[in-house]
């Protein structure tokens, strides 16, 4: 942040850095890219009611993903998706300005503030998964009586996103820079800056549950990972190499901020109080020293524990540690869930 | 070696993970050349993030391969040498490269643990030695009954030496772990003459290690040593118990329950009576 913004540079909203008082932003959402790889493999087809939602395309043909084919495809999908949401959000800065210009925030503004229009993007880990597994594995394509591509068979290993492994880690910076890349090709409502955020907060939930079965291996209506994360117990060597990958993500062309959430219970950072701090400090260290940009730490206390056991979509990430030991908590069956609470919270 | 070479993808994954019969592709020749040299070494898994396993945030390689049967095991997939992911020594040593400075920040360093590493025990100090000619603090966690197999200078490469002593009463240690414990104690000592670094780390299993007049030698022992640096009091639990079963292995521990945090913490007093520093 500090070579883009310099030293008066702070996080305004939830990831977003600017120059305090010398500039506003232009908001709107995220465009959701895991649907977007599927209209250009099906032609722009939606993938759930089979109707024609993007342009017309050519979709897939033959028994399995190509990567290259698929990627030009889905390029042009990108394409598309990039102008209806510039235009999307010039129509809607536009008409807020014109019936509910924000006349006091502006007012706590220096004269003629720089603007940034803050797109985003839902779904990265998946799409850079799902690219992944058609270069290094091999995805064969399942379709309905219509044609109609609605499942994947995934044969062989291949790299995920979250293991520090470059060939995978790579397709993640290309498709930050890539979209960005696209949206910036449409003019904005006052000539904002062009800017995009990897920040889902909840809504990977939500999109996760309006997208189809992903040639990654994610069922139909499973939630997206939220913002940069890596997938739901894909990132299998812990927070460091997790952090490792994320802090790849080329911040030029992610200027809006780049979201990473993490959760430990206090016991995952050390067996006692000191050690924990440490720990935690030298943690954060190492991502930020590696070009890291945001990490949300939550530790985490034996009610949240009881909480995930309920609702694990919303705990992606929850790694528990003990002696030794590393669990990705949702992935534990719930009679494991129940043993590591009674052990971890022991007496509390 | 070349044709090593592509046995070899580093994918191992988490600990978590049961995991069998993935080095059974490897030529028994190989095998017996890769344990003489070292160049190659088998891995159960690693991790990183690790701040339980050694001072400050750690990577963890997890070797397979170990003489002891311990009835407590958590990693009972590790016992079986052929059960890991056969990985070069220069693989291993680029993977680490790799996390370098991030450790340094992190206060931490590599730790490799298992199974027993120096059942590999060429594999584990050449290893140890690289991540150490990086400027990576290495530890080795060890049950100690190979000891012997590291010479004086090989010790040197090791900055610190995570021991397990796991009971004092030799019947009991060989009921609890199938081997005696004098070797282990052979090498607590020879540790203690070099002047190496040493944590010792002790499982607490209710009715199994929890005589309180063993634990008070352990205590004693590890005092009268003068090179412990502190003590691990580990709590035993559950998380093991489902490999056992799907290993079909005899879990004898089904109906024991973790120790209570007020009897961690006695046993820790123990130690701490004897002028150590528990946790």
């Amino acid at each position: 942040m500090r070579s883009s913004l310099g030293d008066d540079g702070a996080v305004a909203c939830c990831v977003s850095p600017m120059l305090l008082g010398k500039q506003m932003q232009f908001f709107g959402a995220r465009a959701n890219l895991a649907k977007c790889l599927l209209y250009g493999i099906n032609g722009g087809r939606d993938e759930i009611t089979g109707e024609q939602v993007g342009p017309t395309t050519v979709a897939v043909a033959g028994e399995y993903l190509d990567f290259d084919d698929v990627v030009d495809k889905f390029e042009k999908m990108m394409g598309w998706l990039a102008g209806v949401y510039v235009n999307a959000m010039n129509i809607i800065h536009y008409m807020h300005d014109k019936y509910a210009y924000e006349r006091l925030e502006m007012a706590l503004h220096d004269y003629a503030p720089l603007r940034t229009m803050a797109f985003g993007m839902a779904g990265m880990s998946v799409v850079a998964d799902s690219l992944s597994a058609m270069r290094y594995a091999k995805v064969r394509i399942i379709r309905d009586k219509t044609g109609l591509v609605t499942d994947y068979q995934i044969e062989g290993d291949f790299p995920q996103f979250g293991n520090n492994d470059n060939r995978v880690d790579e397709i993640a910076s290309w498709l930050v820079s890539t979209f960005m890349n696209k949206l910036r090709k449409y003019p904005t409502y006052r000539n904002a800056v062009h800017t995009q955020s990897i920040l889902t907060i909840t809504s990977n939930v939500v999109y996760g549950k309006s997208t189809g079965n992903t040639p990654d291996g994610r069922r139909q209506g499973e939630p997206f990972a939220p913002g940069a994360n890596p997938m739901h117990g894909r990132d299998t060597h812990g927070i460091h190499v997790s952090a490792a990958s994320v802090a790849k993500i080329p911040f030029r062309d992610a200027a809006d901020g780049i979201s990473l959430t993490s959760t430990l219970v206090p016991e995952g950072l050390g067996r006692v109080t000191e050690d924990r701090v440490t720990n935690l400090r030298g943690m954060l260290d190492a991502f930020f020293g590696v070009t890291g940009y945001h990490m949300n730490v939550n530790v985490l206390n034996r009610d949240t524990l009881l909480d995930a056991v309920d609702h694990p979509e919303k705990y992606p990430n929850l790694t528990i540690r003990v002696s030794g030991y590393a669990v990705n908590f949702v992935r534990l069956t719930r009679e494991q869930q129940m043993d590591v609470i009674n052990r971890t919270f022991h007496g509390a | 070696m070349s044709e090593m070479k592509q046995l070899v993808p580093l994918e191992a994954k988490s600990p978590f993970e049961l995991r069998v019969n993935l080095g059974e592709g490897m030529p028994e020749s190989d095998v017996r050349t890769a344990l003489a040299t070292g160049d190659v070494g088998f891995l159960h898994s690693f991790t990183t993030g690790s701040a339980v396993d050694g001072p400050g945030v750690r990577i963890v390689g997890w070797t397979t391969g170990c003489q002891f049967r311990c009835l407590y095991c958590h990693n009972p997939d590790t016992w079986t040498l052929s059960n890991g992911i056969p990985v070069t020594l220069a693989r291993a040593t680029e993977e680490l490269r790799k996390y370098r400075h991030g450790l340094k920040i992190m206060s931490g360093g590599f730790t490799l643990s298992g199974g027993e590493p120096l059942l590999q025990d060429r594999f584990a100090i050449k290893l140890l030695s690289a991540a150490k000619s990086m400027g990576i603090h290495t530890a080795l966690d060890t049950n100690g009954a190979l000891g012997s197999r590291l010479t004086d200078a090989e010790l040197e490469q090791i900055d610190l030496v995570l021991l397990d002593i796991k009971g004092w009463d030799p019947g009991r240690h060989r009921h609890l772990t199938g081997i005696d414990n004098a070797p282990v104690l052979d090498f607590a000592r020879r540790l203690a003459s070099r002047r190496r670094p040493v944590w010792v780390r002790f499982v607490l299993v209710p009715g199994l290690t929890d005589d309180e007049r063993d634990i008070a030698q352990i205590a004693r022992f590890s005092a009268g040593l003068g090179n412990v640096q502190r003590v691990d009091v580990l709590p035993f639990h559950q998380m093991g118990r489902f490999k056992w079963k799907e290993l079909k292995y005899n879990y004898t521990l089904d109906d024991v329950r973790p120790p209570s945090l007020e009897t961690v913490e006695k046993v820790c007093m123990q130690f701490r009576a004897e002028g150590l520093k528990a946790f």
